[in-house]
């Protein structure tokens, strides 16, 4: 009988190991920055592993893909709060990489309970990376009106001036950044064993479990194996003055970072301390009245919809899945980069006998179970299999390492690449292409008349230096 | 792959949408005879309107169908509607408040999640709200609007239970209970947990001996309420008020002979109630009910008027009535005959068809795959004279017929009575 886990990457990777290391589970490849996704164990021979990202543990088990997962509570209940009645058995709380999820709001915005946020009017804004639980958080605290944004990360960079709230996890006693100040605590939450419903009712595990549960007796939870859940920035930090004309503007975070920089420089635009070595997101640049955060570039579309920030370097790739989603918002395209080139492709494996996706529309028709679409475009995935008619379909969020995912968890991936070797590697074939991306500087058709003359200097000066590349 | 139906969604079969416009007929009679006209509002609300204290309870919250629709990109969320009376309520802020008095009806779909996906997840109700104006007599009208429907419906044996959400609040409130306990408890007693009163520990000596008498008040009369009140009114003012509006309802009811019991721990609903609330069971189950909201629609944002209104579960009505009071008077119907390959007698068909359903009859052409079983009447048609031949299945008898008119004359000589299907 096979049983499969699924086991978390990040930040649950080396207590994790720890642990199933203790319990002599002997696997192999399961270690921090390891480029394997398929585990086998020496001890027990049925078993098959799968490291996922954190947050997709879950959902894994919960659709039936994995008997078992390892993954903090947090993102169970993420998904519980919103899908009661999904087929999840929490097991066992393994009581390592212990957290907390605080509502915080920023110390200078002057509230310091929910009763006083309560009292002022207005929309609350509410960012995080749990949207679900922040959702029912608003519900129970009977918020009247409220938006989520849901974000991909950096969520402690966004108040005061892009949220009023923040949904943050937090060690217990670790220091918040950018003066956060805690209003209530959501969620205390450790690493925790699930099971898919269907499987804990029916499968025998007993001898796996026994050794896991045996060594949590002994095992003792490394220190520093993995790095703490809010990284510190040290120093205090100095907002400065906003005014209804300051300019906003968002850089990426990750690896967009460097060219991003290097173009600003050619433009004549010096950011001081971006990329930075220290966490610091909130770095500053020689322009007056203009003030800058770095975020995920996948938060981007929807944060410049909204005018939380009046300009944005991110990727077309998520202008796209944005503008897929909400067909309304106001965001454009102002500029092309004309970097950070990569395409955007439909996926499959190669052992599956399709040429194009003709054969695939085919091969949906004729399955009994619904195709699965994995992505990280969640609704350039779904515009793709809805435009070329793929029947039964299910669109499954992913949070990086898609390609992971094929065969055995997906059927197709929507997904980017530059050169197409990682997509060989995995044993897969592109399918299609289905638009090319670059790097793009992105505003409101909406602009605020008081930041025109800023915002068109920033639009131009990057212009004239993209032309002259 | 089979074809699906959602989960925790129904299909109404024709048996099933014959019982469901039995009721909506006669609903919809009983409200445009009581001087109500009928609206009906948007599928799709923002959440925003549903959020707020005073108007669904945080379980209820908890289950609607909310979503970003297209337009989203703001956060703002939408949601199937989850309930009636808020909608209507925001459509009358929205343009009908100038006109003093509303009296509304409507017959609408409701969306609530339901975990088993064994019972339906979308709810039909016919409800009435009556805008504008405070008091017993409005109450009594809806009371007694709602058990006309039933009675006209055959459902005779239909229990109504009383209770008072003003009367609830202003208990709480003696309680010495904070506003955060008082709301939690409030909403629990909405949502359906009868012992949640009861286990409350009041400070004090009057508060406990009113709240047991509160308790007590199962299956009481108006008697035992003015009792209560002579009682009370002393040493705990704050329940003078909704007091004297329960027993001034029920006292009408009263005189009006409506047959009523009390009970404060059976108040399910929602939590923009204020006043009365009232419901029919037909045994354990809840077939409506409705109550008086008098804080909504200044908190929705409008004037400060005073509403009350109800609805009754269609869905659960469905299960109730009889057949016989649902299938229609025996059919007349005619089938009529023609054969394809005779475009005149096709023609001549249609045309004649035509001219019975103007008659009153149900006439049905042959599409080649009828059997003549539930016809009363075939009549062939030809090309040819004699043109129609009409059989008329309950004597065995044919006649032989020149003219559409000599049919029609036939049928009422034969027939008697026509169809009232059509």
């Amino acid at each position: 009988m096979e049983i499969k886990i699924a086991l978390p990457k990040g930040r649950l990777l080396g207590k994790t190991a720890a642990l199933l290391d203790e319990a002599g589970w002997g696997l192999r490849g399961y270690y921090k920055d390891t480029r394997l996704y398929r585990l086998t164990s020496r001890r027990f021979s049925g078993l098959f592993l799968k490291v996922f990202q954190e947050k997709d543990v879950p959902i894994q088990v919960a659709v039936g893909n994995y008997d078992f997962g390892i993954c903090g509570l947090d993102w169970v209940e993420e998904l519980l709060v919103k899908y009661s009645s999904s087929a999840l058995v929490k097991v066992k709380n393994l009581g390592y990489g212990a957290g907390v999820l605080y509502m915080v709001a920023s110390r200078s915005a002057g509230v310091s309970t929910i009763e006083e946020l309560k009292a002022k009017s207005g929309i609350i804004r509410i960012a995080s990376e749990y949207p679900n639980l922040a959702e029912s958080f608003a519900s129970r605290y009977r918020l009247r009106q409220f938006s989520i944004f849901p974000l991909w990360g950096a969520t402690e960079v966004y108040p005061p001036e892009s949220a009023d709230l923040a949904l943050v996890p937090a060690g217990r006693g670790e220091n918040f950044n950018y003066a956060l100040a805690p209003l209530t605590e959501v969620l205390s939450f450790s690493a925790h064993l699930i099971a898919n419903k269907s499987s804990w009712e029916s499968k025998d595990v007993g001898d796996i479990l026994a050794t896991l549960y045996d060594s949590l007796d002994t095992y003792k939870e490394p220190a520093n194996a993995d790095k703490a859940l809010m990284t510190e920035m040290t120093g205090g930090y100095d907002y400065g003055e906003v005014t209804g004309d300051t300019v906003w503007l968002a850089l990426p975070d990750g690896h967009q970072q460097l060219p991003t920089a290097e173009l600003l420089k050619k433009a004549g635009i010096e950011i001081d301390d971006y990329p930075s070595a220290i966490g610091n997101r909130r770095p500053t640049a020689k322009l007056a009245g203009v003030k800058i955060k770095v975020i995920r570039p996948q938060d981007m579309p929807l944060q410049v919809a909204n005018g939380n920030f009046d300009l944005a370097i991110t990727g077309r790739d998520w202008l796209m899945d944005h503008l897929y989603q909400f067909p309304s918002s106001p965001v454009r395209e102002l500029l092309d980069l004309k970097m950070g080139r990569v395409k955007i492709v439909a996926v499959v494996s190669r052992d599956l006998p399709l040429g194009d996706i003709n054969d695939l529309r085919r091969l949906a028709a004729e399955r009994s179970v619904p195709l699965r679409v994995a992505s990280e475009y969640v609704n350039i995935a779904d515009k793709y299999a809805r435009d070329n008619h793929l029947g039964m379909y299910r669109v499954i969020p992913t949070w990086g390492a898609s390609e992971a995912f094929l065969p055995e968890d997906a059927d197709l991936l929507i997904e980017n690449t530059q050169t197409g070797r990682t997509i060989v590697k995995h044993n897969l074939k592109i399918l299609a292409t289905l638009f090319q991306s670059t790097a793009c500087l992105i505003g409101s058709s909406l602009p605020s008349p008081n930041k025109a003359k800023r915002v068109n200097f920033i639009i131009e000066t990057l212009r004239q230096t993209v032309e002259a590349i | 792959m089979r074809v699906q139906r959602c989960k925790g969604m129904r299909d109404l079969s024709p048996e099933e949408m014959k019982k469901f416009r039995l009721i909506e007929g006669a609903f919809r009679d009983s409200c445009l005879k009581w001087g109500y006209e009928e609206v009906k509002t948007p599928t799709l609300e923002y959440l925003h309107l549903f959020t707020s204290t005073g108007t669904l309870t945080p379980a209820m919250l908890g289950r609607v169908y909310s979503f970003l629709d297209w337009d989203g990109w703001s956060g703002e969320r939408v949601v199937l509607r989850p309930d009636n009376t808020i909608p209507i309520a925001r459509l009358y802020i929205d343009s009908m408040e100038e006109q003093k008095l509303a009296k509304l009806f409507y017959v609408s779909n409701a969306f609530i999640f339901e975990e088993t996906g064994q019972k339906t997840r979308e709810n039909w109700q016919c409800g009435a709200e009556l805008m504008g104006v405070n008091g017993a007599l409005a109450d009594v009208e809806l009371v007694m609007l709602a058990q006309e429907v039933l009675s006209k419906l055959g459902i005779s044996k239909a229990e109504l239970k009383l209770s008072h959400a003003g009367l609830i609040r202003a208990m709480l409130l003696e309680l010495g209970l904070s506003p955060k306990e008082r709301d939690e408890i409030f909403d629990r007693i909405l949502d359906g947990d009868s012992k949640a009163l009861s286990r409350v520990k009041p400070k004090g000596k009057e508060p406990k001996m009113a709240l047991d008498s509160l308790l007590k008040l199962k299956g009481k009369s108006s008697g035992f309420l003015k009792n209560l009140r002579l009682q009370l009114s002393y040493n705990l003012p704050g329940l003078e008020k909704p007091l004297d509006d329960f027993i001034n309802i029920v006292n009408l009811l009263e005189v009006l002979g409506c047959s009523y019991q009390i009970d404060i721990t059976s108040s399910r609903g929602f939590e923009y109630y204020t006043g009365i609330i009232f419901q029919f069971f037909m045994g354990e189950e809840k077939i409506g009910g409705g109550g008086r909201y008098d804080l909504l629609i200044p908190l929705m944002g409008g004037k400060n008027i005073p509403a009350s209104g109800f609805a009754l579960y269609l869905d659960r009505l469905m299960n109730l009535i009889k057949p016989e009071s649902s299938s229609q008077a025996k059919g007349q119907k005619i089938l009529v005959r023609t054969k394809l390959d005779k475009p005149k007698a096709v023609k001549e068909g249609f045309s004649i068809a035509s001219r019975l359903r103007q008659g009153g009859y149900v006439a049905q052409i042959n599409l080649g795959v009828e059997g003549v079983a539930g016809f009363r009447w075939t009549l062939d048609v030809k090309e040819k004279a004699p043109q129609f031949i009409l059989t008329d299945h309950k004597s065995g008898r044919s006649f032989k017929v020149q003219a559409w008119d000599k049919v029609l004359a036939l049928l009422g000589e034969q027939g008697g009575d026509k169809d009232s299907t059509a």
